[in-house]
């Protein structure tokens, strides 16, 4: 395909695509009884359930479904696989390790990615200053890993340092460190390189938050002569309450489900694995579909607690 | 609770208070101090890779990155292999995630923002339950979906046209495209829902009194005040896009034909090696294109999320 | 499939992704019977000895998918290799390679969307494919040709139930010891004939203050996989081929004594604070160094010795001089006792087919023959590749790495046997040995280490 057919294809794809949307607006416009009304949910709706019935939905059932057959997916097993996830030694380290994961990537990266945004709002390098927060984001998940991987290489005191961090310690006079080996302390500097992500996606999306705190509740505050810390606490964390929900709830599930990182930066090794790569390693490397889907069903069942969360706060919001 | 729906008020009052301020946050200066380390942190790993990408392949595997400081040596080489290092042009690839990328982004968000709006205000038996559906659905990994999905497209139920596959039309984007589209709906029905129903039931009930329509409210009120909101998400799945290479491979069949840059980045690595001098200079040409739409469409934020009006 | 439609994919293109589907416009399936016609080699001189694809007929026109782990830049060497089946069959070969190969492959296998032919680098996933039901026979051509060009072994590893599948592409051999000749002669030091030596040696290069061994078994998530293949290399020189078979196969426990002994041995050098990590640090660093990193000490002096396969040459940084008087060479592992003869520890590609169609055919008998095999060598300047197909000549190869490791593969004395952990279940050859190795290096003992592998043996 030459680089113009890719174009036109790609024009043709958003026109048409256009045409529906306009289409569907242009039918339902006329409706405004109560009929009218559910009419023109369907039609706003139908598009994006349909297409997460078929590719999302559809997919997750047989998912439960093959969690209670054997590897090959062939004869009924019940509940083994859910047996060999919660006894064996490994997967309860597998656990372990996922709940450290999400306590502290979305708690940590948020509260920088706010406090961050918060300094440096309004200020005269803004811009600039977002943007460097920003770039990890731009990084692919594996890209970031490698990065890393290098600041924590690991050579003998004795020899030249390629890795930063074991520079640092070696220039500060301590001996060099395996940061990516000695349990259980590795698991924290491979959270770090999520936080670091991910504290881009909090700040750019709770800095648009306080910039829509109204100017009267802040002049109103000033006059009373709340400042600093307590302006902080008691003006723009409250304003931006759904935001920061927001933010944690996303941050949250994507914890949850990556591996990438501990992909490539330990490859599961020294205790570090989580569920999410536990259930890439049994379902992709070792032909174990069953126990793959029961993991993935496990991590289906850890996100519960943070939809009702959520919808208890949905509940809230309409409530008022 | 306040409804401001004065636009050129609210601009004037955000100039004069945004020099007080400033002036205040420099009278703390432990809190710039909190800034720049933060800012530091988050930036010298990133630096570590600029400055390596530089550096001869000798240097870069035997000695760390700040040795250029005492002992400077620069090379353009890993960028000119990175650009020129295959039969293929580097060009076609930067296409072909453009390609990918555009409707990709596009897609979802305005089937999003539809269906965002119907669940925020529009009053439907299981309307609740249905966004909750959604929302839970999140959590399903790509890769529990790859093999389902590709069945569909190669094995249409019903004697469709197959999408993919022997059967296929050539072509390959619209698989990425439709994959992309599907992955990208939960999250972003769930975010803009949620800037959705912050905004005030007042301006959404007078605009009914006055006579209008679901479809006026969403055209004429909606979208112009969700214009940061759709910006920011907007951001994010096209980094999430432009960034991934599992769907592209999965869904595209791998053709190079419709393949993106992270394909060719990925091919970096070398067969059995990682070039890590190769790999620095790889991430610094696919990132340049996500920085400047980042930094180019910053600027919708700024006028404030809601047009200067949230529940609070 | 990209050629034949194409007008009419832009349009199905648009109406896709607006969510709405075209009904009913499948395409006739060709393909299936032989092509007609003469085969465009018919009085070329350079399709002379490919008779073979006479048969085929004319295959202008056609166009077969090859699917391959081997990407940019390593990939020239074997699209240019194509050329001359081109010019003789008239099909066109469409070449994808893909670093996520091994993980991509099942997946679209099980999903109803796989390539005409993949360059399978594995006898376990070659096993684990067939099962699918989607694998192709190999045709009697290929057969003929691997009966005629490969030992009874190579053929047994492209079988499944004795029957042939895959004929095996390209190889490589394992069994080597990477050192640096400039370094070995200015010590003194010789090249060791026996394992004694060996110790013995590594005891006279730590006196002299330096360690001897360097190693490096991170690779992603693949990690511990080199250590694997030491262990598979030291158990056919103690226990020798047949018990390695036994073991392989599961006819003998992972954990059988005899395994343990071969580790414990493997431990001497590589859990030996006295002999490693040469240039990089304590045992425990082989586990977090770079297996492609694990060599390079031995070429600033600080590290004597390190055990890797020879496709390890294209490691060594540009400017390394890699023969036998350079920077860098590698030795053949030695042999514990004359018990067992040359065992020689090796991996290789198989080529699978999943598309019956005449041109696929032809293309897995092109690449079956000893034409292909040199044409593949004197395209490949920079070396890095070797076969097992006896009808190579070594003199076609170019780097003396690869020579040495084309002998080795066509030495009648040599014993070779495919790596172990290739042919393993997917549980335990690509999870639990790799992650058991690496546990084994960072403190484990051999026997827990052994046990736990038996015991994530899946039971069917």
């Amino acid at each position: 395909m030459s680089t113009g057919e890719k174009f036109v294809q790609l024009l043709i794809c958003i026109a048409v695509f256009f045409g529906v949307v306009a289409l569907i607006l242009l039918l339902t416009s006329r409706f405004r009884s109560r009929n009218g009304e559910r009419l023109q949910f369907v039609a706003f709706v139908l598009p994006a359930i349909a297409l997460i019935a078929l590719g999302l939905l559809y997919p997750a059932i047989n998912t439960i479904y093959q969690s209670f057959r054997d590897n090959t997916s062939s004869g009924f097993v019940g509940f083994d696989n859910y047996q060999t996830v919660f006894t064996n030694s490994e997967q309860i380290k597998v656990l372990r390790n996922t709940a450290l994961w999400v306590a502290l990537v979305p708690i940590v990266s948020t509260f920088v990615g706010l406090v961050y945004a918060v300094l440096v709002d309004r200020s005269r390098f803004e811009k600039f200053a977002k943007g460097l927060i920003f770039l990890p984001m731009a990084i692919s998940l594996v890209g970031a890993s490698i990065i890393w991987k290098f600041v924590y290489d690991y050579r003998d005191a004795e020899n030249s340092q390629i890795g930063l961090a074991n520079q640092v310690l070696k220039s500060l006079g301590f001996d060099t460190y395996q940061f990516l080996l000695t349990e259980p302390w590795n698991n924290l500097f491979l959270i770090v390189i999520m936080i670091w992500v991910q504290a881009g996606f909090a700040m750019t999306i709770l800095s648009a938050s306080i910039k829509a705190i109204p100017e009267d509740i802040v002049e109103a505050a000033k006059l009373d002569g709340v400042g600093g810390l307590r302006m902080f606490r008691y003006i723009t964390v409250p304003s931006i309450r759904p935001s920061l929900i927001v933010v944690v709830t996303t941050i949250s599930i994507t914890t949850l489900k990556v591996f990438d990182i501990v992909r490539t930066a330990t490859g599961g090794n020294f205790d570090t694995s989580v569920l999410a790569y536990e259930f890439y390693v049994q379902s992709f490397r070792s032909n174990n579909a069953g126990l793959g889907a029961a993991l993935a069903v496990l991590i289906f069942v850890l996100v519960m607690p943070i939809v009702i969360y959520n919808v208890r706060q949905m509940r809230k919001l309409e409530a008022r | 609770m306040t409804a401001a729906t004065d636009l050129p008020v609210e601009h004037v009052v955000a100039k004069q208070t945004a020099s007080s301020q400033a002036r205040q946050k420099l009278s703390s200066p432990w809190a710039s101090l909190f800034a720049v380390v933060i800012a530091v942190l988050w930036t010298v790993p990133t630096a570590g890779l600029l400055i390596s990408s530089f550096r001869p392949e000798d240097d870069v595997k035997s000695n760390g990155w700040w040795n250029i400081f005492t002992d400077p040596s620069f090379t353009w080489d890993n960028y000119d292999q990175v650009l020129n290092g295959t039969d293929t042009d580097l060009a076609t690839y930067f296409v072909n995630s453009i390609v990918i990328t555009i409707p990709s982004v596009i897609i979802p968000i305005c089937l999003a923002v539809l269906a965002a709006y119907a669940f925020a205000w529009i009053k439907f038996p299981g309307r609740d339950f249905l966004f909750v559906a959604v929302f839970a659905l999140q959590i399903v990994p790509i890769q529990v979906t790859m093999i389902p999905l590709l069945k569909l497209y190669v094995q249409p139920p019903f004697n469709l046209q197959p999408l993919a596959g022997g059967d296929a039309p050539g072509g390959g984007f619209y698989t990425i495209w439709l994959s992309h589209s599907i992955f990208a709906l939960p999250l972003a029905i769930y975010l803009l829902h949620n800037f959705m129903s912050q905004i005030p039931g007042e301006l959404i009930e007078s605009a009914r009194v006055d006579g209008a329509g679901h479809v006026q409210i969403f055209s004429r009120i909606m979208l112009p005040l969700m214009t940061p909101a759709i910006a920011a998400f907007g951001i994010f799945q096209f980094l999430w896009v432009w960034n991934d290479l599992l769907v592209a491979l999965v869904f595209g069949g791998g053709s190079l034909d419709v393949s993106p840059l992270t394909v060719r980045l990925a091919e970096l690595s070398g067969t059995r090696g990682q070039d890590w001098h190769l790999l620095s200079a790889g991430a610094f040409v696919s990132l340049v294109v996500p920085l400047v739409v980042f930094l180019s469409l910053q600027r919708y934020f700024v006028r404030g999320l809601l047009a200067g009006s949230v529940k609070g | 499939m990209a050629l034949r439609n194409r007008r009419r994919m832009a349009l199905v293109a648009a109406a896709v992704s607006a969510g709405l589907v075209l009904a009913g416009c499948a395409d006739d399936d060709e393909g299936g019977e032989a092509a007609g016609g003469t085969w465009p080699g018919e009085d070329k001189a350079e399709c002379e000895d490919l008779e073979q694809l006479a048969e085929f007929g004319d295959l202008s026109g056609r166009e077969v998918g090859v699917y391959t782990s081997i990407v940019a830049p390593e990939d020239k060497p074997q699209i240019d290799s194509y050329k001359l089946f081109t010019t003789c069959t008239g099909a066109e070969v469409k070449y994808e390679g893909s670093k996520e190969f091994e993980a991509q492959l099942p997946v679209r296998v099980q999903a109803g969307n796989p390539p005409d032919i993949a360059f399978v680098p594995q006898p376990g996933l070659l096993k684990t494919l067939v099962a699918t039901g989607k694998v192709v026979e190999a045709p009697d051509t290929v057969s003929d040709n691997v009966d005629e060009f490969f030992g009874e072994d190579w053929r047994a590893y492209g079988s499944v139930d004795d029957t042939l599948y895959a004929a095996p592409l390209g190889a490589n051999v394992k069994s080597f010891v990477w050192y640096s000749p400039t370094m070995f002669s200015e010590n003194g030091w010789t090249v060791p004939e026996t394992w004694d030596d060996m110790i013995a040696l590594s005891d006279t290069i730590a006196a002299a203050g330096i360690k001897p061994w360097c190693a490096g078994i991170e690779s992603g998530e693949a990690t511990g996989w080199p250590a694997t293949d030491w262990l598979e290399d030291v158990l056919l020189r103690t226990a020798g081929p047949d018990a390695y078979d036994d073991w392989v196969n599961h006819e003998i426990p992972f954990n059988d004594p005899q395994v343990v002994e071969g580790l414990d041995q493997v431990g001497e050098i590589l859990k030996n604070d006295e002999y490693v990590n040469g240039g990089i640090g304590d045992v425990k660093s082989i586990a977090t160094t770079a297996f492609q990193d694990g060599g390079l000490p031995i070429l600033d002096g600080k590290c004597a010795m390190h055990r890797q396969a020879g496709f390890y040459a294209a490691n060594w940084p540009e400017g390394t001089v890699v023969a036998e008087d350079g920077d860098a060479f590698a030795f053949y592992l030695p042999t514990v006792s004359d018990e067992f003869g040359r065992p020689v520890l090796g991996g290789g590609e198989f080529t699978t087919a999943f598309s019956d169609a005449p041109e696929v055919a032809a293309l897995q008998t092109y690449l079956s023959t000893d034409v292909w095999a040199n044409e593949k060598a004197k395209n490949t300047p920079a070396g890095g590749w070797v076969s097992a197909n006896t009808g190579l000549d070594v003199a076609n190869l170019v780097s003396p790495i690869d020579q040495l490791s084309g002998e080795i593969l066509q030495d009648p004395e040599a014993v070779f046997r495919f790596d172990g952990s290739d042919q393993m279940p997917g549980e335990v050859g690509a999870n639990s040995f790799w992650k058991g190795m690496t546990a084994w290096i960072t403190g484990e003992d051999s026997e827990t280490v052994l046990s736990q592998i038996e015991d994530s043996w899946p039971s069917s």
